[in-house]
């Protein structure tokens, strides 16, 4: 465990999670860090956003984690406030999970979700 | 929960919207599927974690056939249910299937049909239905690596494919539920690959030496396209015949005969393949083969041994390379890359001789294996649009025409569209009227004549022109737009020297759609375009010959007409009038002409009249034709 204080409301990923980032964001080549939202679509009102961030905007709340920066708007971090990033295997699929606290209920695939 | 991956910036589909792509190697021995994740293109694995299927298909009498290594691994046992290289039967008729009979172990079905059908116990199979089993085992693969129903693939053909081979391919698709988004030439798969798609334009070679069939073509990029010079090859040419190169090196040491079993042979073959694999990355390896009997043999095979086995079978790739480049009318000097596919390029002799050949080192550091797909799956991620709106506009051409407006409001066009870039255009242009000291240049891009019916990208002034009469100025513009799609648009004034210039971003803004709308219209207004560009032109000399000749009248109407001569002129200049006003470009055209001849007496007046104004006070001699004697 980590000796400081875990932060509940700070946006962190576990180290698989991280490893792929910063292997993905050095193959494409150029990036800032990885910018995590939630829109407003979906079967269960809000889905998630997971994109390659090239510029820092001014609102935006800026987390680091295990070396990657998470950029995180303002509207979303609402939303999104003590998740967890994960990479995980699923048979021959493998990605990224979002493990967000804020979570009532998701449609079955779990692309959208509702807090 | 579904697995996300990382889109690109505001590229985030919307939930169950994926655009899930890939890109098929569809090979006559091995077979891949890639797909972008994360913006990262890499080929998919089975379950096994295996990423090569081995293009093999066996039928079985109920129950679904089975397809890749399972199936190769029991083509000696059951070789008339084991399809194997059904490539080569793609796109074949009958009479082309007879050509290459003995060499197949199949029993074909004697059939009328122009499509030759292959005997199985699961019933008459044809070669689109056994290539469409391949793909249906790659589309389920990557069904269950991606998440999702895939909404289209590119697959790759060799570059050689007729339209029946190119047909066959797409049908093979559409029985395993696959949308073809395009068909790819394979060389061109391993171009796009290592980028070169991006580069403006350039001559490459691609190497493709396979398990079994050696290919080489010359491409060219150009406008964003590539196309192939020249292809040529060996369809019976490939690493398994340096397998069998150092087998036969192997035979005598290790007392295995000719007429040795099959098993051993086999072995042998075996023995032989892993150690050239090992001598990749190791000078020497020890080869340890049973022989007859139980006979254990071992023996030390250096990369030096084996570079001198193969460097024959390496020869006779050098030849064909030598004719392609022959028939593109190329030199190695004119190519700009060399692109390695096949396992048999990891070998480093290969890369060495090509490389000699050449006279560059080869593009290598994608899997050579793998390349194809790859460059597949990267064309396939673009067409399905995950890509953002700059990316997908063609910036190594220019999209549309640049030009600048001309008086009456029509468009020149400097840099036509289409053009690669980085490219710089130049025009001369000249003042319009007499004492003009300033012009207004006005950036446009379209395909249209008019103005107004363009895109205005930019307005500047170049000021400080030297007074001088309408078209003595020389102005020259220049056109440049840089590799960026940056264009910069510089006015200089050529005896002052002045100048002026202005940059803009042509392609900022504009999306595909707009661009492909713009296009359209320019072609359904093409007609009306040529007449109004044709009425402005003549409206355009109407005005310079009506401000020309009221100038000569109102400075010598009255020393060189008589009345009747001058009513003459102005009943023209009266009509040419009224012609402009009009829309007939021909009316206008007779108009102008008619003042012509009307004038013509008078302009003849005048130049009478300013020569014997230049002359007065001076003595002939001084214009005698000897042009030393100016001095005396």
């Amino acid at each position: 465990m980590n000796l400081e204080a875990k932060d509940s409301m700070a946006i962190t990923l576990t180290e698989n999670a991280a490893k792929h980032v910063l292997d993905f964001i050095s193959k494409r080549g150029h990036g800032e860090g990885l910018r995590l939202g939630v829109k407003t679509t979906g079967c269960s009102g809000l889905a998630y956003v997971l994109e390659y961030a090239d510029k820092i905007e001014q609102e935006d709340k800026v987390f680091e984690s295990r070396g990657v920066k998470v950029l995180v708007d303002p509207k979303s971090l609402v939303h999104l406030e003590g998740t967890e990033l994960d990479y995980t295997r699923e048979g021959l699929n493998e990605g990224f999970k979002f493990n967000n606290p804020n979570v009532k209920d998701e449609c079955g695939c779990g692309e959208s979700f509702n807090v | 929960m579904a697995l996300l991956q990382i889109s690109e910036p505001g590229q985030s589909a919307a939930p169950h919207e994926h655009r899930l792509a890939v890109g098929i190697d569809l090979g006559t021995t091995n077979s891949l599927v890639a797909s972008v994740r994360s913006g990262v293109a890499d080929t998919l694995p089975d379950a096994q974690g295996r990423h090569i299927l081995p293009s093999v298909v066996r039928y079985v009498a109920d129950g679904d056939p089975i397809v890749g290594d399972e199936a190769a691994a029991l083509a000696h046992d059951d070789p008339l249910n084991t399809i194997a290289s059904v490539k080569r039967l793609m796109g074949r008729g009958v009479g082309d299937i007879k050509q290459l009979g003995n060499r197949l172990p199949y029993e074909f079905v004697a059939t009328e049909a122009a499509v030759p059908r292959i005997k199985t116990v699961a019933g008459e199979r044809s070669p689109v239905e056994v290539s469409a089993e391949i793909l249906r085992t790659l589309r389920r693969r990557a069904e269950d690596a991606l998440g999702g129903e895939l909404m289209g693939a590119v697959i790759t053909v060799p570059a050689y494919f007729d339209d029946a081979q190119r047909q066959a391919t797409k049908d093979a698709a559409r029985l395993a539920g696959l949308k073809v988004l395009r068909l790819l030439n394979e060389p061109t798969a391993a171009a796009i690959a290592y980028g070169l798609d991006r580069k403006p334009e350039g001559i490459f070679a691609v190497y493709d030496l396979g398990g079994g069939t050696f290919d080489i073509s010359i491409l060219r990029l150009h406008r964003g396209v590539f196309e192939v010079l020249a292809t040529a090859g060996d369809s019976a040419l490939g690493g398994d015949d340096m397998d069998h190169a150092l087998a036969e090196w192997i035979m005598p040491q290790a007392g295995i005969g000719e007429n040795a079993d099959h098993f051993a042979l086999r072995r042998l073959l075996r023995a032989a393949r892993s150690a050239k694999e090992t001598l990749t990355g190791q000078d020497s390896t020890i080869v340890s083969v049973e022989g007859d009997h139980g006979k254990k043999w071992e023996g030390e095979l250096t990369r030096a041994q084996m570079n001198t086995l193969i460097d024959p079978l390496i020869d006779k790739t050098l030849l064909p390379c030598r004719r392609t480049l022959r028939d593109a009318g190329l030199s190695t000097a004119d190519i700009q890359g060399v692109v390695l596919v096949g396992g048999a390029t990891r070998i480093p002799r290969v890369r060495e001789r090509v490389g000699e050949f050449f006279g560059q080192d080869a593009l290598a550091d994608i899997d050579p294996e793998k390349v194809v797909a790859i460059g597949a799956s990267l064309q396939a991620d673009m067409l399905v649009g995950n890509k953002p709106d700059e990316d997908m506009l063609l910036l190594d051409v220019i999209p549309l025409s640049l030009g600048l407006e001309i008086m009456g409001g029509m468009v020149e066009k400097i840099i036509p569209r289409n053009s690669t870039i980085p490219i710089s255009r130049a025009q001369a242009f000249t003042t319009y009227k007499d004492g003009q000291t300033a012009m207004s240049i006005h950036v446009l891009q379209g395909e249209r004549e008019l103005v107004s019916d363009c895109r205005s990208l930019a307005h500047f002034d170049l000021r400080g022109i030297p007074p001088m009469a309408a078209g003595a100025a020389r102005i020259r513009v220049t056109f440049q737009v840089d590799a960026d799609g940056l264009l910069s648009v510089m006015a200089k004034e050529q005896t002052q020297g002045v100048e002026a210039h202005v940059e803009v971003k042509p392609s900022y803004g504009l999306t595909d759609a707009e661009v492909e709308q713009m296009l359209r219209e320019s072609i359904e207004h093409a007609g009306d375009d040529m007449q109004a560009r044709a009425l402005r032109e003549q409206q355009v000399d109407a005005d310079r010959l009506l401000e020309a000749v009221n100038a000569a009248l109102r400075e010598d109407g009255e020393a060189l007409l008589n009345a009747g001569e001058r009513k003459g002129i102005e009943d023209a200049l009266t009509a040419l009038r009224a012609a402009r006003e009009g829309t007939e470009p021909h009316a206008i055209k007779r108009a102008i002409e008619s003042v012509d001849s009307a004038t013509g007496e008078f302009a003849a007046r005048r130049m009478d009249a300013g020569i014997r104004k230049a002359l007065t006070g001076h003595r002939l001699e001084e214009f005698s034709s000897e042009p030393a004697g100016g001095e005396d």
